[in-house]
């Protein structure tokens, strides 16, 4: 399957992170992404999108379920796992 | 005399490290703060196998040593040894989530990497087999080079081999390196921790997991703002509904020991210190402890349960364009308690804009204290009778109390963010924990605490100003056809007040209790109430306060004084940890300036419009 962003990704489709864009975000916010766990390689889920304008959308990174606005998960090049 | 080692107890949020503490250390614990900052400082006592003593501390749960905010800086500050009136903890125990190890073990292995005796506690080893995870301990205290042990803290399992370790750790001695940061890219430490996870499990079972499921309803894009809407009436409707029986019976036992001990005492300033003084001023605040409790129970249920995180996540994007994030909900929501501790859960806000800004707004959300003041007046003004079939009037009333305050709130936010506080929104990424059952203990532990402090508050600051407001009440005594609450000293500060708010609508009593009030909002209950027992005076029985309302003000004063109490920053503890928390005098200046113009304003409007339909 082609690449695609997180932000663009189907809930309840897998797939692993390609690379992040990181010039697209603010030190602050790439030090929190990185905190929690997203990196390179690392498997990704969308699981539930916010009430309003879908936004935020929570995410399953490895094993933990974090909550990020549609704005930064743009910047994460993902890969749909076949 | 060998001094306590001091262990430091420090994982990611949601690991389950207060848990730990808690089970380590039982009762043997002590809150306090540390120095500069209002970060809650948590100490217990625990004994090793060999009878020695340590002392453990709980610090703030955070995701890496680069602290972003202030609770995590005092756990990178205290870890480095350089936190004030600290000291460097001898030895670390690092709690990690079974079920989430590749996250968990990157900050485990910043701190192991510190080089102090160091146990790694694999919590919650059973939600992570529950989840079809099965680990390899060993392995991975092969990896890490630490001893690694199994525990489920809220079951009290695997505690004696942790500190049987821990004590191991202990006996061998390693040079304590102090304060320097290990050498270490962010990026190195992530992949090592995945290799390290890797290689612990053993086998991995992909389960549909409870905690889904919930949030596939819960944070259902319809049904999930409709559920959290229902939740939060429900609060408010149990506030009153639950709390009737208790409180009544609380508020007859008040009158009853108020008349017996009048009955005992002889007559005299003693007599009407003790009857007019504590039991109508202190009494008529004790009532409120049921809806207190009630308020609190379910802000620690939702808490505990792992909610309120999902209430950030649907409310974030509202919250956005109001100038906020889905982060500020949670001290928000908390400051329906007390805006105190929700101004000091603000902390956990990473951008110091919307750290601000929900500083400045917080004390709009109707806090607990607020709440003995609307339960009197609705109940002596507004009917006991149903607004539609099943929803009561007087809980309606409440509700649209609490929602002016609400939308006051983010109309503010959005007012300050465009003036005061210019710049960009901050960002909202938070950790969706798994659901939890709330613990009875630790809610009981919790509302206990809550119950003690409104009772220490009564017992100090609220007898305290009701003592000195009965001196000033009380004297000059009033001559014959005078009346007591226009001669005395009190009644003289009152009448100067009340030139300032006689045009909103307030009478002579108002004005008299405005003042008292700045010490804590409940006062104004109680100042009222020792003002009409010293008015009544002669009349040996006690009335309810209700009672004697109703028959002195008329209901326009009645809805201008709740208007008023939406906005009125009137209580001296918020104030002061605004100017703690922001560091300086200007934004508690700010915010007790706008409050009062916009308190002053709505009671206003509120009393023209009423008068107007003839309710005078």
């Amino acid at each position: 399957m082609t690449e695609t962003s997180l932000e663009a990704l189907k809930v309840g489709v897998r797939a692993r992170i390609d690379a992040i864009d990181w010039n697209l975000l603010d030190p602050a916010c790439a030090g929190r992404l990185r905190d929690f766990g997203f990196d390179e390689g690392v498997s990704v889920e969308s699981l539930h999108q916010g009430p309003f304008g879908r936004d935020p959308m929570a995410v399953r990174v490895g094993r933990m379920i974090v909550a990020i606005r549609r704005s930064h998960a743009r910047a994460i090049r993902v890969k749909p796992a076949a | 005399m060998i001094q306590t080692v001091s262990v430091a107890v420090v994982g990611n949020p949601n690991a389950g490290k207060s848990a730990l503490f808690n089970a380590l250390t039982g009762a043997r614990q002590k809150v306090g703060n540390y120095p500069g900052v209002t970060v809650e400082r948590h100490v217990g006592r625990a004994t090793l196998p060999s009878g020695r003593p340590i002392e453990l501390i709980d610090l703030p749960g955070t995701y890496s040593l680069a602290a972003s905010s202030p609770d995590e800086a005092v756990t990178r500050d205290v870890l480095l040894g350089r936190q004030e009136g600290e000291r460097l903890p001898e030895a670390i125990v690092i709690v990690v989530d079974a079920s989430n190890l590749d996250n968990h073990l990157r900050f485990a292995l910043q701190l192991i990497a510190l080089g102090r005796p160091t146990v790694v506690a694999l919590n919650m080893i059973d939600l992570a087999k529950r989840d079809g995870l099965e680990l390899d301990p060993k392995r991975l205290e092969a990896e890490l080079g630490v001893p690694v042990i199994e525990t489920i803290a809220v079951r009290k399992r695997g505690l004696a081999p942790l500190l049987e370790a821990l004590e191991g750790q202990l006996d061998c001695q390693r040079a304590v390196p102090g304060d320097a940061l290990p050498p270490s890219e962010p990026i190195d430490l992530h992949r090592r921790a995945r290799e390290v996870a890797t290689a612990a499990v053993l086998r991995e079972t992909p389960v549909r997991r409870i905690t889904h499921r919930l949030d596939s309803v819960l944070l259902h894009p319809v049904a999930g703002p409709i559920l959290l809407a229902a939740i939060m009436f429900v609060m408010f409707q149990a506030v009153f509904a639950w709390s009737a029986v208790p409180a009544d019976a609380l508020e007859a036992a008040v009158v009853a020991a108020g008349n017996w001990v009048g009955g005992v005492l002889p007559g005299g300033p003693l007599r009407s210190l003790v009857v007019d003084g504590i039991f109508a001023g202190v009494g008529a605040v004790i009532v409120f402890l049921p809806q207190i409790i009630i308020l609190f129970l379910f802000i620690l249920v939702l808490e505990s349960s792992g909610y309120m995180v999902r209430a950030a996540f649907i409310m974030d994007r509202l919250m956005s364009s109001a100038g906020l994030s889905g982060r500020s909900f949670i001290p928000l929501l908390s400051s329906f308690a007390c805006a105190v501790p929700g101004i000091m859960a603000t902390r956990t806000i990473d951008n110091e804009k919307d750290r601000l800004t929900t500083i400045l707004v917080a004390p709009l959300m109707t806090c607990s204290a607020r709440l003995p003041v609307y339960a009197l007046i609705i109940a002596a003004f507004i009917p006991a009778r149903d607004a539609l079939p099943g929803i009561g009037l007087q809980g309606l009333v409440l509700f649209i109390l609490y929602i002016s305050g609400i939308v006051s709130a983010l109309i503010a936010a959005l007012v300050i963010r465009r003036t005061k506080v210019r710049g960009s929104g901050g960002l909202f990424m938070m950790e969706l924990p798994k659901y939890q059952m709330p613990r009875l203990k630790d809610v009981t532990i919790g509302l206990w605490q809550r119950a003690l402090i409104f009772l220490k508050r009564a017992g100090t600051i609220i007898l305290g100003t009701t003592i000195v407001l009965w001196a000033l009440a009380s004297y000059p005594q009033a001559g014959p056809g005078e009346k007591q609450s226009e001669v005395s000293i009190a009644g003289k500060i009152g009448s100067a007040i009340e030139v300032v708010v006689k045009p909103i609508g307030f009478n002579h009593d108002i004005s008299l209790a405005l003042l008292p009030t700045m010490a804590a909002r409940e006062v104004a209950v109680s100042a009222i109430g020792t003002v009409y027992a010293l008015d009544a005076g002669k009349s040996d029985q006690l009335q309810t306060l209700g009672e004697r309302l109703a028959g002195r003000w008329s209901l326009a004063t009645a809805l201008a004084f709740l208007a008023w109490f939406v906005f009125a920053p009137q209580c001296i503890s918020t104030i002061a940890i605004t100017r703690r928390e922001t560091n300086s005098w200007r934004w508690p200046g700010f915010m007790v300036g706008y409050l009062f113009a916009l308190a002053y304003l709505a009671a206003g409007i509120t009393y023209w419009t009423a008068v107007a339909f003839g309710l005078g």
